[in-house]
């Protein structure tokens, strides 16, 4: 799993292509991103940033895999519908997630999502996602070996 | 916000001209210091509504507006789809019908008190709260279409609420043209096991002192009695409006090319009223938004057996039952005609004047019931519909405070555990299942409602008439 970075701590970035992920501010909502040398890498790094909107990745145990694919028109618009994808099996299997193995071919993606059943008492979880927007989405490369991939999402 | 930018209409109204592709002007409701400190999203945004096809009259932003996605939060626009007006699904958001109800009760401050901490106990152990609840009622597909259909009528067939709530709820707790077909299994999965429950993020259930009355002929029509409690509930759709607007908005922005529509914000996706498209999010939207009154119906009910543990049989009448994230079919009257408009609120309340043949008759000389939410400590306010609202905004007013300060900054101000006890400090009780959430919605986290409120009433959207203090929050 990567390590998260809030933006605006002003802390020393990891090393360029290390996994990780960020909030970032938004009016109302959240804005989540995922980096790492991959789309693939980037695109797993975001769906932790979804769950960690709710709660702390580090307490949930990696326990139940749920299978996913996708397929969509163009790369930015299969990160909207994998983060979407995410959401759906949160709300309807209470279950919550806290790491991703993500494949990615051309603009077919097939994962696994490890996480546990949400539970009350122990993950105390925050608001709930609804929904992954376009709003400031973008999925490319900032640098050689450095992807982004972020969005808001409704919360 | 820099006011230069606009022309100012009134101490509480500033007008953007037509520039580049907008069709009409757009309109922003604000005092100066609101305007101020709006974001310029909120600009760019009411700027673009306005670019849309078949816009009428102008865009309007709410004294609350702050940025949304797509249109802003707080958002009002009509269509005429007899000019080739749109319906957008990000100009009524993803929790359609996210609304707010207000029953009475005859409660004085003094007995809540007395029972203040076990009532809050008892509210939070029976109200499904937060992510991951669920509540009682499964839904079979065939339960699920008919609730779909239904709304709070169905939920009162099911056993939940009395039979008067349906004359305190829009549309009578059933807006017509319903889809059940519309909408996907996916958001009917979502819903399943959803109904009757709160959410999370900015939904709440709260017991009230009706603390002022700024209008006593019209709290009184309202039922309204200062030194008197009231519970105040504050919901939406759930997965299900969620799912939709996830789905449609998707739909909508893939396809806007094909009907020709230039999207100057891929946020703004829709597609015309009198399309296929258009049609069917119409009637999944309006699914939603019957899940929407069948769900905040239930949750009335168990809210209402929990207040009868405490203190024996009460009916808790309903006053009334708003939506803020709505397309509704109404009609208006443009330069003396009337016009059958899709009207978008989108964090905005439909304020409907005195004289509406839609109000429930108690009410109807003197305007809708407007239920701005409150946050926690900040407090609550009714208002009422006025008779310029509708040259004003399509009869529209506010619909909260508005935020001031992202989640973000919100969790870095303050923790959980020290609003709770500030607000306890205050004689507020909160119960909630996550403190961070708490802290994300911190009261100082949402702008002064009060200064919301008194520039909507000078603006002539609604006028006040009564604040409302919160006893004890259950937040979601």
């Amino acid at each position: 799993m990567g390590e998260s970075v809030d933006m605006s701590d002003g802390e020393p970035a990891p090393r360029a292509d290390a996994p990780r992920w960020e909030h970032f501010s938004h009016g109302a909502d959240l804005g989540i991103r995922g980096l790492g040398a991959t789309p693939a890498i980037a695109f797993e790094q975001a769906a932790v940033a979804l769950c960690a909107a709710m709660v702390d990745p580090r307490d949930i145990r990696l326990e139940e895999p749920v299978e996913i694919t996708l397929e969509a028109p163009a790369l930015d618009l299969l990160l909207v519908d994998w983060l979407n994808a995410v959401t759906y099996e949160i709300a309807t299997r209470r279950i919550i997630f806290g790491a991703f193995e993500v494949s990615i071919s051309g603009t077919k993606l097939a994962a696994r999502a490890f996480g546990e059943k949400i539970s009350r008492e122990r993950h105390a979880p925050a608001v709930e996602v609804k929904g992954a927007t376009f709003t400031e989405l973008a999925v490319r490369e900032d640098r050689p070996g450095l992807w982004r991939a972020q969005c808001v999402i409704d919360v | 916000m820099d006011r230069r930018r606009f022309e100012k209409l009134s101490d509480n109204a500033w007008r953007v001209a037509p520039f580049g592709a907008m069709r009409v002007p757009a309109v922003i409701y604000a005092s100066e210091d609101l305007l101020e400190e709006m974001d310029d999203k909120v600009f760019d945004q009411t700027t673009n509504v306005a670019m849309l096809p078949g816009i009428v009259e102008a865009s309007y932003a709410m004294p609350d507006a702050h940025w949304g996605y797509g249109f802003p939060i707080g958002g009002v626009a009509a269509f005429d789809p007899q000019a080739g007006g749109v319906v957008s699904a990000g100009g009524v958001g993803f929790d359609i019908s996210c609304g707010v109800r207000t029953h009475l009760t005859s409660l004085t401050r003094e007995e809540v008190l007395s029972v203040q901490e076990e009532l809050a106990d008892a509210l939070y152990a029976l109200v499904p709260v937060g992510v991951g609840a669920e509540g009682e009622v499964v839904l079979d597909r065939a339960a699920m279409d008919a609730m779909l259909t239904g709304g709070a009528r169905w939920a009162l067939e099911q056993g939940f609420g009395n039979a008067k709530d349906l004359l305190g709820i829009e549309e009578g707790g059933c807006i017509e043209g319903a889809e059940p077909a519309a909408v996907s299994e996916r958001a009917k999965e979502r819903q399943r096991r959803e109904m009757g429950t709160l959410g999370s993020g900015n939904h709440y259930l709260e017991v009230q002192e009706v603390k002022h009355i700024f209008d006593p002929a019209t709290a009184a029509a309202y039922g309204l009695e200062r030194g008197k409690c009231v519970l105040t509930i504050h919901c939406g759709s759930r997965g299900l409006g969620h799912q939709i607007g996830t789905e449609f908005l998707r739909e909508m922005a893939v396809s806007a090319q094909s009907f020709g529509i230039s999207l100057p914000d891929r946020e703004l996706a829709c597609a015309p009223i009198n399309s296929e498209l258009g049609q069917r999010y119409l009637g999944a939207m309006r699914a939603a938004i019957n899940c929407a009154l069948a769900n905040r119906e239930i949750v009335g009910h168990i809210a209402r057996e929990v207040f009868a543990r405490f203190f024996g049989k009460s009916e808790l009448p309903l006053m009334f039952d708003v939506s803020h994230n709505t397309c509704k079919l109404e009609t208006h009257r443009i330069g003396g005609k009337d016009r059958a408009l899709f009207v978008h609120r989108k964090g905005a309340t439909r304020a409907l004047g005195p004289g509406s043949a839609s109000l429930p008759e108690p009410f109807r000389q003197y305007g809708q019931p407007v239920l701005i939410g409150g946050s926690m400590g900040a407090g609550s306010y009714v208002l009422a519909g006025v008779e310029q609202s509708e040259d004003r905004a399509f009869s529209s007013a506010c619909h909260g405070a508005g935020r001031r300060l992202s989640r973000h900054a919100a969790t870095r101000a303050w923790s959980g555990r020290q609003i709770v006890d500030e607000l306890r400090a205050k004689g507020i009780v909160v119960r909630s299942p996550s403190m961070r959430g708490v802290a994300e919605e911190a009261p100082g986290a949402y702008k002064d409602v009060g200064a919301v409120v008194d520039c909507a009433e000078a603006a002539g959207l609604a006028r006040k008439v009564a604040y409302l203090a919160p006893l004890i929050c259950i937040k979601g």
